[in-house]
């Protein structure tokens, strides 16, 4: 299925968001993430199924004001 | 000494992390402010990329405290979802909460920031909000639940200083038991210690010290601003007077005229 990770596109297998962000690399990394905009805590991701056209957002720490 | 949110602070000056020539620079800045509050974001990466990993480390080996922002948020919901991210990713209940609302000026939407603040407050988060010097939007503030109210200097990155001194000194005045900090717009030192004798608790900067010339001295002219500020506020400064007197007696004085 087709998902858009920061808004590129991937296909992968279907499943949790977990597995996703394994397989796109995102493994034992420090990230928060977020799917069609609603906040997905680190713990909930290996029970969030995703579905085809699912628009996820994986933010990382980063320098700030 | 300030209490936020329960956690009392030494230096009353926070630093924000953006915009230095380099990750050593930065963390030179840090120590020279004696900043033990830094602000961090959060931003997109992808899986190959290690930008935020490697700032995260550099971070956590300062042992400084973080304070999340929601920096470039202009609804509710942007704000609140990332607001969740932030205290997650940085296991933290602070946020400082901005809702931008005007794109030149960088201008809180501060019907939105009251609302993003009640969420947050109701969900135990400790909300930083960034605000105007507005009483009303500040009442609404803390009514949301905030303990700390943040309003601008003056627009995030303008170096202007402080313009609107008298709605600064109102709004000490008026919440007399909130700590309060000067966020924004600050560009000198003399600006944080002008914000510091109104009798605010601390000061945030960032681009200030991050885009001066030498960044590290900068960060320690500012400790000494801030210092200074506050240490003038205590000693309870005079009040100023319209006509001249002479600091020097005049009776004694040898009678040399004609």
């Amino acid at each position: 299925m087709r998902i858009f990770l920061n808004d590129d596109m991937h296909e992968v297998a279907p499943g949790t968001l977990a597995a996703a962000l394994e397989t796109l690399g995102f493994g034992g990394r420090k990230i928060a993430t977020a799917v069609n905009g609603r906040f997905v805590a680190a713990s909930a991701r290996p029970r969030t199924e995703l579905a085809d056209g699912d628009r996820i957002e994986v933010v990382a720490p980063m320098q700030g004001g | 000494m300030s209490s936020f949110y329960g956690v009392e602070l030494k230096s009353r000056l926070l630093l924000g992390t953006s915009r230095y020539p380099s990750p050593a620079v930065l963390e030179r800045a840090v120590k020279a402010s004696g900043a033990e509050v830094v602000t961090v974001s959060l931003r997109r990466e992808s899986g190959t990329g290690r930008a935020g990993q490697a700032f995260w480390s550099l971070i956590q080996s300062m042992g400084v405290r973080v304070l999340p922002n929601t920096a470039g948020c202009h609804s509710v919901k942007e704000a609140v979802t990332t607001a969740h991210m932030a205290r997650e990713l940085f296991d933290t209940p602070w946020i400082k909460l901005e809702v931008i609302g005007e794109a030149d000026t960088l201008q809180p939407d501060v019907f939105g920031l009251v609302e993003a603040a009640r969420i947050l407050s109701e969900d135990g988060f400790e909300v930083f909000p960034y605000t105007t010097e507005d009483l009303v939007v500040a009442e609404r503030l803390v009514e949301a639940g905030c303990r700390v109210l943040m309003p601008w200097g003056a627009p995030i990155g303008s170096a202007r200083g402080l313009n609107n001194v008298y709605g600064l000194r109102s709004m000490r005045a008026h919440f007399p038991d909130i700590p309060l900090v000067v966020d924004a717009g600050l560009g000198v030192p003399s600006h944080a210690a002008a914000a510091m004798e109104l009798g605010y608790d601390a000061v945030l900067l960032n681009t200030a010290v991050a885009e001066a010339g030498d960044p590290v001295e900068m960060a320690r002219a500012f400790a000494l601003g801030v210092e200074a500020g506050r240490a003038a506020y205590l000693a309870r400064p005079m009040e100023p007077r319209d006509m001249a007197v002479p600091s020097t007696p005049v009776i004694g004085k040898a009678a040399l005229g004609d």
